[in-house]
């Protein structure tokens, strides 16, 4: 008896299991039963389950009878013409969705002339087996299925034309590819996702060479001279936003240049880029640190009757640009949130040239950071005087296995040399061997070698080299938004230690296994220095071993519990002194006896 | 020539001097040649040796933690081998140092005295010492609910195997399960309560235990397998006995190993102890393609065993038997260490490393371990 489970629950067992399954296909692919219902027979289980639940992920096939596809030539025929729709065939069990446990019990050929009699289904195209990114991959099938896996993520990643409105869009965060270029060697998913209308990168020409070994470990020499001409600008678009809200008891705030007694008023000088209105106007340059929005806020925790007279009743609370960063007001928008509270958003637009350290990809997978911005007039050049864009190091590839990037060399390659695109689409592209002889025709060398001269030195280079054009995506992860260094700064209030993080200008911090580092070094001198951003100096009472406390107006330390002033002052970290107190708070009571 | 008292007054360590001593005892040197090899012998010894403050604990910690990392990933299989997966790799190197009392898989190295350094021996004890437990021979049972009865089937062959008879079982059947008539008909066993009121639970618990009664072997050897080593044969072992094998006739007991560290510390002491965590932990890493200064994992076992009982490194062992307060409080368990000192009024003198550093002053290792002794004269005034 075989066990019988509708959406994992147990319904009944049935003595034929097989009389079952051809059922319910049967019923489905005739429309009688919706044909969202999906059966799956576990033979080494001996279980049948049948699903009809949501969030399953289904992929549609055509139906093998006998081994003759039910999809025939006039059913395209129509499609094209429009007579009938995509649904329809479904309804006429032509086509069928399956989920992953149903095809568990298909047999899919991949072509048509593949199909024999044992085949249950067939692909509508081998690409449907790919995600929408990795289906961009030209020669995909070529390459290794992680390094398709890698590059399908870094599409993701690529800067582009995203939308065609990013003039008046307000992102909090948005890139824009200046000179965007849809893809040479292409696949039939630029065209089905329209992805030629949001193009997410740029052909250029690349050698493989190392070329004085600044491109080691997966980094590109960059020529200066493309970079110059556009190749990888990008804008970094940022939207700032502020509000005027309105407080209890009538206490509002106020976008306006604040006074100068207001409470954490800045120098005078950082509100000079704002209008009367404490706007500042588009198109101006602002850097790090400016003024974008003035604005003073009330006082927090004051009461009502509780004004202080005249001065410092109002603090500054005005938008500045982010630390470490710059560009030019790119639009300021006045606008009202729900309450009615007037709301400004500020974009601030930065344009990025290509520098050193900016990431970059092909779609195979092979990613790299920019080691050198080459002169032009040092890049190599080939007998016929082209000079590469990009020279990656040939290291990339032996290891990786990325074959797919050298076929989309080669085509995009014979792809300009002819003026059209190449169809490079998962198992159905150009084949090689088309490539080669029409290279060969064009009069280049088949195998896409070419004789190269040392642009430093004009001599000829010993081996060819292989060159071809590839497009080339720059990534999100810009230099420019990582770099970070701090020598004094800001610190937290409660351990006087330095703040965390890139954002908050914080400090780099020395962990406790850098500390092992230099305990195994024996340099115990240079670790009290590193860790001496808290230093401070703390009087204790030589008598009870308690923190003593300084007295102002006598000018003397004493110790307030035993009343002594017996005190010394000690040098501790200050964290130390924390969690002295700390420990006090938990009915702990340390004590420190002081020594020479 | 007098190589002894030529030695005698070296720096070098007494080990040293032995091996030195058997070298020159092979070779002969003249007197000059003798002076020259000792010289270079101490040299490299000095060379060797660490400077005082030198952190010898955080390098050893750091020389074995860094490969150790490494290790993780790298945990290959046999397909299809006879030999039970033996733990290695991170896992195994964890299990020595936390000093588990039992290891995952207690194995035993058994090798034979000359005179039954023979196959024939070899098996002859190997088959004694394996364990067979009554589960291994059943082939069926049932419990009968109408009568209130256990009935087994035994496989027969096995029984011929390991030399039992009827009696025997029998005999055996009586000393283990009490309160039951035994009835054996050729490989039939029934067994029947005395007593009238007998529940099925009773009868399933008197079932477990005939599954576990042991009718051959050394209790805890689930297998024992003979090879052979070069010109030896060696009983590799899966479980371990040390107390049971080592009484057995044939074995070579000075030469019985087993990897379970706290039995070999039981029989042989703290000393065989320190040898076995020593001999395990660089077995382990050199298993895994890792080369290791054997110097780090001796200090390691050196602190393991220096009490004269085998601690853990880590909370209960190495870590929280540290003299200082705060640095016990600054590894694990904080709270715990803080209310201990707090409630014994204890007092942190802060002469070791860690808490100089939580303070943040110059910590006495490396540079900092020289001090000016001078004590100037108080001035009589």
């Amino acid at each position: 008896m075989t066990s019988v489970f509708l959406n994992w629950a147990f319904i009944g067992e049935v003595k034929n299991p097989k009389t079952l399954v051809n059922e319910i296909k049967k019923k489905r692919r005739s429309g009688k039963i919706s044909n969202e219902v999906n059966v799956y027979h576990d033979e080494s289980l001996d279980e049948i389950l049948i699903n009809d639940s949501s969030g399953r992920i289904r992929r549609p096939l055509v139906i093998v009878k006998n081994g003759t596809p039910a999809l025939k030539k006039n059913h395209l025929r129509d499609l094209e013409k429009g007579k009938i729709k995509f649904d329809d065939l479904i309804r006429k069990g032509i086509l069928e969705y399956l989920d992953c446990d149903e095809e568990e019990n298909a047999y899919i050929a991949l072509r048509p002339q593949d199909v024999t009699k044992d085949h249950t289904h067939m692909e509508i195209n081998p690409l449907l087996m790919f995600g929408l990114s990795s289906s961009l991959i030209p020669y995909g099938e070529y390459d290794r299925g992680d390094r398709v896996n890698f590059g399908a993520k870094m599409i993701g990643q690529s800067l582009g034309f995203y939308t065609s409105n990013y003039v008046v869009r307000t992102d909090t965060k948005s890139n824009i590819l200046l000179y965007p270029q849809t893809p040479l060697v292409t696949s039939v998913s630029y065209d089905v996702f329209k992805l030629n209308k949001h193009p997410a990168g740029q052909n250029v020409v690349i050698a493989l060479l190392t070329y004085g070994g600044y491109n080691m470990e997966d980094a590109i020499l960059i020529n200066r001279g493309s970079i110059e001409r556009g190749l990888g600008r990008s804008f970094f678009f940022r939207t700032y936003q502020i509000e005027e809200t309105r407080y209890g008891g009538g206490q509002v705030d106020e976008i306006k240049i604040p006074e100068k007694d207001v409470r954490g008023y800045r120098s005078e000088d950082s509100y000079s880029l704002l209008s009367e209105d404490g706007l500042i106007s588009p198109e101006t340059n602002v850097g790090d640190g400016d003024v974008l929005v003035g604005k003073t806020s009330p006082l927090r925790f004051l009461n009502r009757g509780e004004f202080l007279t005249g001065i410092q009743n109002r603090r500054e609370t005005s938008l500045v640009l982010r630390h470490g960063e710059r560009g030019v007001i790119d639009k300021v928008i006045l606008s009202e949130t729900q309450n009615g509270d007037k709301l400004i958003k500020v974009t601030v637009r930065d344009k990025r040239i290509p520098e050193l350290g900016d990431k970059f990809a092909s779609r195979h997978g092979q990613k790299g950071v920019i080691g050198l911005i080459v002169p032009e007039e040092d890049m190599p050049f080939t007998e016929s005087g082209v000079v590469p864009d990009i020279i990656m190091n040939p290291h990339s590839i032996p290891s990786r296995l990325t074959v797919g990037q050298l076929l989309e060399m080669l085509s995009g390659k014979l792809a300009a040399l002819e003026g059209r695109k190449a169809n490079a689409t998962i198992f159905n592209g150009e084949k090689e061997a088309d490539l080669r002889t029409s290279l060969k025709k064009m009069g280049f060398k088949e195998d896409g070698k070419e004789i190269i001269y040392n642009g430093m030195t004009g001599e000829k280079m010993e081996v060819e080299i292989f060159v071809g054009m590839i497009y080339y995506q720059k990534l999100e992860h810009m230099v420019a938004n990582k770099i970070h260094a701090r020598s004094r700064g800001p610190v937290t209030l409660l351990t006087k230690q330095p703040t965390e993080g890139r954002a908050n200008e914080g400090g780099l911090r020395f962990g406790e296994m850098e500390k092992d580092c230099l305990i195994a070094h024996g340099a115990p001198l240079l670790l009290r220095e590193r860790f001496s951003s808290d230093d401070s100096i703390m009087p204790v009472c030589e008598k009870c071993g308690g923190m003593g406390v300084y007295d102002w107006r006598k000018n003397k330390h004493f110790c307030p519990r035993c009343g002594k002033s017996k005190i010394k002052e000690v040098k501790m970290s200050y964290a130390f002194k924390l969690m002295l107190d700390e420990l006090k708070s938990l009915m702990i009571l340390p004590k420190l006896h002081l020594g020479e | 020539m007098n190589y002894e008292k030529m030695l005698s007054s070296s720096i070098l360590s007494e080990k040293l001097k032995m091996d030195t001593m058997d070298c020159f005892e092979k070779y002969k040197p003249t007197q000059k040649q003798a002076e020259k090899i000792i010289k270079k012998i101490e040299e490299t010894y000095i060379k060797m040796s660490y400077e005082a403050g030198e952190a010898v604990g955080v390098v050893a910690a750091q020389s074995i933690s860094e490969p150790a990392t490494q290790m993780t990933m790298r945990t290959y299989h046999t397909a299809g081998s006879v030999v039970k997966q033996v733990s290695l790799g991170l896992p195994r190197l964890i299990e020595i140092l936390d000093a588990r009392k039992e290891a995952t898989t207690p194995i035993m190295q058994i090798y034979l005295d000359p005179e039954h350094n023979n196959r024939e021996d070899a098996t002859k004890i190997a088959k004694r010492i394996k364990e067979t437990k009554m589960k291994n021979i059943v082939l069926e049972d049932v419990i009968d609910l109408v009568n209130l009865a256990i009935e087994i089937k035994l496989d027969t062959s096995y029984l011929k195997d390991l030399q039992m008879n009827k009696e025997e079982l029998i005999k055996l059947f009586n000393k283990q399960i009490r309160g039951y008539d035994i009835k054996i008909e050729g490989n039939r066993i029934e067994l029947k309560s005395k007593k009238e009121e007998v529940t099925i639970r009773d009868l399933q618990k008197i079932k477990l235990k005939i599954f576990d009664m042991r009718l051959r072997g050394v209790s805890g050897i689930e297998q024992a397998m003979v090879t052979k080593e070069g010109e030896e044969w060696v009983i590799t072992t899966i479980g371990s006995n040390l107390r049971k094998v080592i009484k057995i006739e044939g074995i070579d007991p000075k030469r019985l190993f087993s990897n379970n560290i706290k039995e070999v510390e039981k029989l042989f002491g703290i000393e065989a102890a320190r040898n076995a965590i020593i001999k395990e932990a660089c077995g382990t890493l050199a298993d895994q393609g890792l080369t290791i200064d054997p110097r780090h994992i001796i200090l390691v076992g050196d602190m393991m065993t220096i009490d004269g009982e085998i601690k853990a490194i880590g909370r209960y062992g190495v870590a929280g038997s540290k003299r200082s307060v705060l640095a016990r409080a600054n590894f694990e368990t904080t709270v715990k260490h803080l209310t201990e000192a707090a409630v014994n009024g204890n007092v942190d003198n802060l002469d070791s490393i860690i808490e100089n550093v939580l303070i943040n002053q110059v910590a006495p290792v490396g540079t900092n371990i020289c001090d000016i002794v001078f004590k100037p004269k108080k001035s009589k005034k």
